[in-house]
């Protein structure tokens, strides 16, 4: 009896933080946005589902693999993302924060209903081959496409670590956000850098959205679902910290996983939204984020 | 007498003209429009008054809230649970309702304002508190749980529980609004008024002036939070049903703030300006979006109209159309 329960508890607890390694990412692309350029992404949760659909539409029409058509939706969010940074969010850097909020807003309401009008409001999903495979762990089962989505998201935040402290770019990104008038003064197109983080934040939720589809179907609805915890993730790991964002999404994963067992499922957010109350007033830098003052 | 003096105060005579043809207009308006226009304008009244409230912290004491639903769905169950189980009519339930919300509303403001969170981490928590409601209120089987509340519908007139038809709910979301603008107005000319200008543009400068930050925030959350819980009530008996889903939705908080802040944040005509216009071009909207059989088409379009507007008239339409006009409301 006890050690059923035990097992269970351990695959609830496998289950989460493999999801919760995609949450992770999705979490990262709204973190580096903020940590850079202080604006919150209030459409994060509708791109990631546009990278939903995005995957879906390339498996349904085209018979290709999420995973391989990963890269692909990847470089369209760069694309899109820096494009969108350098139109319409550039102007709005510093503004206040409610005008910041009812421009991502309007992005999102665009993104979303463009979503419903392409794809109708059914619930669209991917059936892969893989769908019923598992790795065994000893006595755990590891469902294969939630490993491989688990660790394709952890390859690509390895790729992201890698580009933050290699690249000059990446230098010169994490420079802007530490101090954006230094960063003027020796000569850093900040502007540039902007556009360009804003792009690798959109991939990474692109990418996150096309692992995603390979473990739950997409629906428009789920958008608004999905920034809420993108919020609660990086807040809960600390606002503009990489580790944090990644701990963030498998707390979240695993305590989604776990509340799904032990209560009603349909309770698992009231527990992401308790630990999101304590620990804006208890610790607003984060569980993992360093300390201002 | 000298209450009145202080409200007109320095407003021009064309301004209280106006406001003085626009109120006699609104009470004449059942009678002449049917019931279609009468539903619009009763939205617009809605949205005005909700504005004017939220607009009270946001507008006048700088602190974004992005959790209204809390209020306003607190609100509306309160007073539709009294009066379905236990037959206390809304005029009494109000008070429970608009306590139950005040009360809500210090603790938001009491633990955000202490914990010092400001901008972008203090709408987070009011986004949290409102969610962390919306799941509790789905497993309270008092108020009907996911499956919703509903009213007994009836179109019988019957001020005393607030059944009837669309004009009785008009004339109440009309004194509603008009009594929130001339509340607000009154808010703006007090010293209290000036303390949370003064906090809205330099928090820290106000303090140190010797201006009681913390209590000033304080009760601006639990004005506007009051406030909202009438609207609250007003929209449980309108609709005659309650469901967490929706009551509670960060989209009802979201649509609170819109006709503020399309209007003109901070000033008394834009919670007005903006439910005309945001009300207006969502029936249209509507009307495009049927007759193009789109799924979405009209949020699309809505999306669009909001792009524009914040792009081109980012301090709101209300501060750009009363200079057109030549009226100035002062910005203090």
């Amino acid at each position: 009896m006890t050690s059923d329960f035990l097992l269970n508890l351990a695959q609830a607890v496998t289950k989460g933080l493999l999801t919760g390694m995609v949450y992770g990412l999705m979490a990262l692309g709204l973190s580096v946005i903020f940590g850079v350029m202080r604006v919150v992404n209030f459409a994060h949760g509708e791109m990631m589902v546009v990278g939903m659909y995005l995957a879906w539409m390339g498996f349904e029409y085209l018979e290709v693999s999420p995973l391989l058509s990963l890269p692909l939706i990847a470089a369209i969010f760069f694309a899109v993302g820096y494009g969108l940074q350098r139109s319409l969010i550039s102007p709005f850097i510093g503004r206040p924060e409610h005008q910041q909020f009812l421009l991502l807003l309007a992005v999102a309401i665009l993104l979303v209903n463009a979503c419903l009008a392409i794809a109708g409001p059914d619930s669209r999903g991917v059936q892969m081959e893989s769908q019923f495979d598992s790795y065994e762990l000893g006595p755990l089962v590891l469902d294969a496409v939630r490993l491989h989505a688990a660790l394709a998201a952890v390859a690509i935040a390895l790729l992201l670590w890698l580009f933050f402290s290699r690249t000059r770019t990446g230098k010169s990104i994490r420079a802007a956000a530490d101090n954006h008038l230094a960063a003027l003064v020796v000569g850093l197109d900040v502007r540039r850098l902007y556009a360009f983080t804003f792009g690798v934040g959109a991939a990474c939720v692109g990418a996150a959205g096309a692992l995603m589809i390979t473990i739950i179907p997409v629906t428009p609805f789920l958008a608004a679902e999905y920034t809420l915890l993108a919020f609660v993730i990086v807040i809960v790991g600390g606002l503009g910290s990489m580790t944090g964002a990644l701990m963030g999404g498998l707390l979240i994963g695993v305590s989604e996983a776990v509340a799904g067992l032990l209560v009603q499922p349909s309770l698992k957010s009231m527990f992401s939204f308790g630990l999101l109350i304590l620990v804006l007033l208890l610790r607003p830098q984060g569980l993992f984020g360093k300390s201002n003052s | 007498m000298s209450f009145v003096k202080r409200l007109t105060g320095d407003a021009s005579p064309r301004i209280l003209w106006s406001l003085g043809i626009l109120l006699v207009l609104l009470l004449v308006a059942p009678m002449m429009l049917g019931k279609y226009w009468l539903s619009v304008l009763i939205l617009v009244l809605y949205f005005a008054f909700v504005g004017q409230a939220w607009n009270i912290m946001m507008g006048f004491a700088g602190q974004l809230s992005l959790g209204h639903a809390l209020y306003a769905g607190l609100g509306g169950y309160i007073a539709a649970g009294l009066y379905s189980h236990y037959g206390i009519g809304p005029w009494a339930g109000l008070f429970a309702a608009v306590a139950a919300a005040g009360v809500a509303g210090a603790i938001v403001g009491y633990l955000g304002f202490r914990f010092s969170l400001a901008g972008v981490y203090f709408a987070l928590l009011t986004i949290a508190f409102s969610e962390f409601t919306r799941v509790a209120f789905d497993h309270w089987e008092w108020a009907g749980g996911s499956g919703g509340l509903f009213l007994k519908v009836d179109t019988t007139t019957d001020i005393v529980n607030l059944r009837g038809g669309p004009v009785l709910f008009y004339y109440v979301i009309l004194a509603l609004a008009a009594g929130a603008f001339v509340l607000c107005r009154a808010l703006l000319e007090s010293r209290l008024g000036r303390y949370w200008l003064a906090i809205r543009e330099d928090a820290e400068a106000a303090q140190a002036v010797g201006v009681p930050v913390l209590r000033c925030k304080m009760i601006a959350i639990v004005i506007s939070a009051a406030l909202t819980a009438l609207a609250g009530v007003w929209n449980a008996f309108y609709y005659n049903n309650l469901f967490p889903e929706t009551a509670f939705a960060m989209g009802r908080s979201i649509e609170i703030t819109l006709a503020p802040i399309i209007g003109g944040l901070g000033t008394l005509f834009g919670p007005i300006v903006g439910a005309v216009v945001l009300t207006g071009l969502g029936e249209i909207f509507t009307d495009l979006g049927e007759a193009l059989r789109i799924p979405g088409i009209k949020q699309i379009f809505y999306g669009l109209a909001l792009l524009v507007i914040v792009m081109y008239r980012p301090a709101g339409l209300w501060p750009w159309l009363a200079d057109k006009l030549g009226l100035k409301e002062r910005q203090p």
